[in-house]
């Protein structure tokens, strides 16, 4: 539908330029002039948001990368570092974890489009193998960016994917060797995976550019299925869907600030903010809620290989979805049985990746059995049947007639396909956390810093430092707070001078001087909280053989399940809060003797909130062990709720911060959205 | 791309002093970054997997097979489920060997699978006894 432009710029200088390398021409043809069919719903919007996400994805990419260190000892501090010092790198980080939840969810929207209104079907087969493969790619690129972190799930993720590999036969022990570069996942395994993720995104572009080029060849598909015949059809893409992309890019913007501001971890996982540790393996390895559904399929399949196969088969036969499906109409909103059908493999989808964060056992091995068969049933059996016996209603004679006959009904059929969606959306992002929940839930507590205008109380971030500092101190480290960040805002609110003293009162190891000797020194403000112990054999030696763990991101580590339908009101309210009620229930839930009946192994003791109620920590707390200057009272609960609000700050300076930022992008993402609504709607008054 | 030179030279064969392991007793070693179970077996655990019937194992073998003659108390087996990849927890599970909390497989206390998903039993790692209190792994 684009043929060689006869656009001029002009001006001289351009002119020059297009007469060498016709790029002006190019653009205007493919972007301003380009006719797109007028009764384009919002669901076309996303292939312009997906371009969006992968430009936002490698520019945030790209600069995170100038700070991070691809090396096993070094990766999960430089990430952390990141967050902390380098200027907006909390936002930088969390626009790239978040973006690619959202790229994702945006293909997702995508792909189940294409499938809805038949956008593979003749002569768009090329353009929906392109994107496959662009799929594919997001999905390798997708896995090895978890990796990055090294936190447990990145190193145990990693370990139980390309484990899978060794189920080819005869080649597969060699090409998991090769995945590796190692005996097993390691440092040469990061590297590789380093640079593989910085190659990706590039060939992803690549294949974007081959996919846009082979849709702008066939032109877009639309709502109707009915291919545009004359110029009534179509409106240039400038401005009429340039403005329209603008709305539904800023409406996506919104969904993503959410996530980026206000609920960053909630599609991740707590264990990732534990560094890798290949002796420990976390009691659930889940992989990122967008390879839920295949992980699903894959643990369905009694056999190892042939789970494999399936897994991957899942995705290669939408390949196949031109041929499986060869029915004449396209769009299914003629094709009533296949419309039925395609919402049923729709909630199929969905329980999928529901299932993928269950533990495999009793009724979900069950379920994802069924439900994997139903999967492979739909594009296997159910679209090859239906493209026989199944009579369409009749389409409209053309694209013009289908927008003059738009009725009200229109709405609601949007409408409802909105809520399913946001349900949809919803439990995916819900299922990262699985099902079974603790009878011992950690009580929900007050806490300050919680909901969009959430602060830190300052008053308790130093009373919560002096109980780190004369109880917790003693044995647990806080690797990556600095004196300095004392007196950072956001923070426990001390001045520089006040710092300082603070840190001189440490002593610090430094050296080698110049006679080879290493020496103590008093502490400076840009020095960090100096760890009990040397290393961690002496910490573990020291306390009955378990290292007592770095308390710095603590209050990210830990979390518990909240449960159905819990997870997807949290998701509403903001509650993140998993973490600080924990480790305050933990501080406060040592009892004296286990319950009757209950006994537990020598040298531990009872705590009733701890997974298993057997903790290797004597408890730390009690009444009047510390006194404070404001006449706090000298509490259990008291001390637990302030060194847990500490906690909350050393795991995330930035809070106040990344709120109060986020309020503003708020205001001005939702005035934006009215501008651009109220645009488009003054732009296409005369194309309705 | 596949393992370079230095990572060849760290993954060298390691000796481990069985001397302390005492009896009803394991250790956990690393060796080319896979942790190793050294089991010091019970007589009970020694004849509950010499009595096995090999025609109910999911993946056949004798424990004589899994075991240096004449040391048949020792079980030096590596610690990676053979299903995805966990490490199993020794001295856990219905026989007396290993438990895998990933997905449930249960190994007996020879490292044959016994129940649950993984497809074969624990992998025994190339070792020799240089003395009777000294082993070479790899």
């Amino acid at each position: 539908m684009s043929g060689p432009s006869d656009f001029q710029p002009s001006n001289p200088a351009l002119k020059w330029i297009e007469r060498r390398l016709p790029i002006f021409g190019l653009v205007h043809s493919s972007f301003v002039a380009y006719p797109t069919p007028r009764n384009l719903n919002y669901w076309w919007t996303f292939g312009a948001i997906l371009s969006l996400m992968l430009g936002l994805q490698i520019l945030t990419g790209v600069i995170l990368a100038m700070h991070y260190t691809p090396h096993a000892d070094l990766a999960f501090k430089s990430v952390e570092l990141l967050v902390r010092d380098v200027n907006y790198g909390w936002l930088l980080r969390n626009m790239h974890a978040c973006g690619a939840s959202m790229f994702f969810f945006a293909v997702y929207i995508h792909m189940f489009r294409g499938l809805y209104y038949g956008s593979y079907k003749e002569p768009r087969e090329v353009l929906w193998i392109l994107g496959v493969i662009i799929y594919l790619l997001m999905m390798a690129t997708g896995f090895m960016g978890y990796v990055l972190p090294w936190g447990q799930m990145s190193f145990w993720g990693a370990t139980v994917i390309t484990n899978l590999f060794s189920a080819i036969p005869y080649v597969g022990k060699s090409i998991v060797t090769l995945l590796w570069g190692g005996y097993s996942v390691g440092n040469p395994t990061l590297n590789r995976f380093f640079s593989l993720h910085y190659l990706l995104p590039f060939v992803i572009a690549g294949v974007v550019v081959l996919h846009v080029w082979a849709l702008h060849v066939a032109g877009q598909n639309n709502p109707a299925g009915v291919e545009a015949k004359t110029e009534k059809d179509t409106v240039p893409f400038t401005p009429y869907a340039t403005i329209k992309d603008m709305f539904g890019v800023s409406c996506f913007l919104i969904f993503y600030a959410w996530f980026i501001f206000y609920m960053p971890n909630y599609l991740g996982d707590a264990d990732n903010y534990i560094p890798a540790n290949p002796g420990v393996t976390p009691a659930h390895i889940v992989p990122e809620w967008y390879y839920l559904p295949f992980y699903a399929i894959l643990r369905s399949i009694p056999n190892k290989l042939a789970g494999v196969a399936c897994m991957f088969g899942a995705i290669i036969v939408l390949a196949f979805l031109p041929w499986l499906d060869n029915a004449r109409t396209r769009s299914s909103k003629y094709r009533p049985l296949a419309k039925q059908f395609f919402w049923i493999f729709v909630v199929v989808c969905v329980l999928l990746g529901y299932l993928g964060a269950q533990p495999p056992e009793g009724i979900y091995v069950i379920a994802g059995r069924i439900l994997t068969i139903c999967y492979f049933a739909y594009f296997l059996i159910v679209l090859p049947l239906l493209s026989r016996i199944e009579t369409p209603r009749p389409v409209p004679n053309s694209i013009a007639d289908d927008v003059l006959s738009r009725s009200k009904g229109k709405v609601a059929t949007a409408a409802s396909i909105m809520v399913a969606m946001v349900v949809a959306g919803g439990l995916l992002a819900g299922s990262t956390q699985s099902a079974k929940a603790e009878d011992d839930t950690p009580p929900s507590q007050n806490w300050s810093f919680s909901g969009p205008l959430g602060k830190f109380d300052r008053g308790s971030l130093q009373r919560g430092l002096k109980v780190y500092k004369e109880v917790c101190s003693a044995c647990h480290s806080l690797n990556y707070i600095a004196f300095r960040n004392l007196a950072d805002p956001g923070g426990p609110g001390y001045s520089e001078a006040q710092a300082a003293a603070f840190a001189a009162d440490y002593k610090i190891k430094d050296g080698p001087n110049d006679q080879g000797e290493m020496f103590d020194r008093p502490g400076r403000p840009a020095d960090y909280f100096p760890p009990p112990f040397p290393n961690e054999q002496a910490a573990a030696a020291a306390n009955g053989g378990k290292a007592p763990p770095d308390l710095s991101l603590i209050t990210k580590a830990r979390g518990y399940e909240r449960g159905f339908p819990q997870f997807i009101f949290d998701f509403f309210t903001q509650f993140q809060e998993q973490g600080p009620n924990y480790v305050s229930a933990i501080l406060q839930g040592f009892e004296d003797k286990p319950p009757a009946g209950v006994t537990i192994p020598e040298g531990t003791y009872y705590n009733k909130y701890y997974p298993g109620h057997a903790i290797k920590m004597p408890k730390p707390l009690s009444d009047g062990q510390v006194t404070f200057d404001d006449g706090s009272p000298a509490t259990v609960a008291q001390y637990a709720h302030d060194v847990t609000t500490f906690l909350m700050w050393t795991a995330e300076p930035h809070l106040e911060e990344r709120k109060r930022v986020g309020m503003q992008v708020f205001v001005f993402l939702i005035i934006f959205a009215f501008l651009m609504y109220f645009t488009k709607k003054k732009v296409w008054a005369d194309a309705h | 791309m596949n393992p370079d030179a230095a990572t060849i030279a760290a993954g060298a064969p390691i000796e481990v002093d069985l001397s302390p392991v005492a009896e009803g007793q394991d250790i956990k070693v690393f060796w080319r970054g896979k942790p190793i179970y050294i089991s010091h077996r019970t007589k009970k655990q020694i004849d509950e997997a010499q009595q096995v019937a090999l025609s109910s194992l999911k993946d056949p073998e004798a424990d004589s097979a899994r075991v240096k003659a004449g040391h048949d108390q020792w079980l030096v087996v590596i610690g990676i489920c053979t299903h995805l990849g966990c490490i199993p927890i020794a001295h856990e599970g219905n026989y007396d060997g290993f438990f895998c909390p990933c997905h449930g497989s249960q190994y007996d206390s020879s490292g044959r699978i016994r129940q649950g998903p993984a497809p074969a039993n624990l992998e025994v790692p190339p070792y020799a006894f240089l003395t009777d209190t000294k082993i070479q792994i790899g």
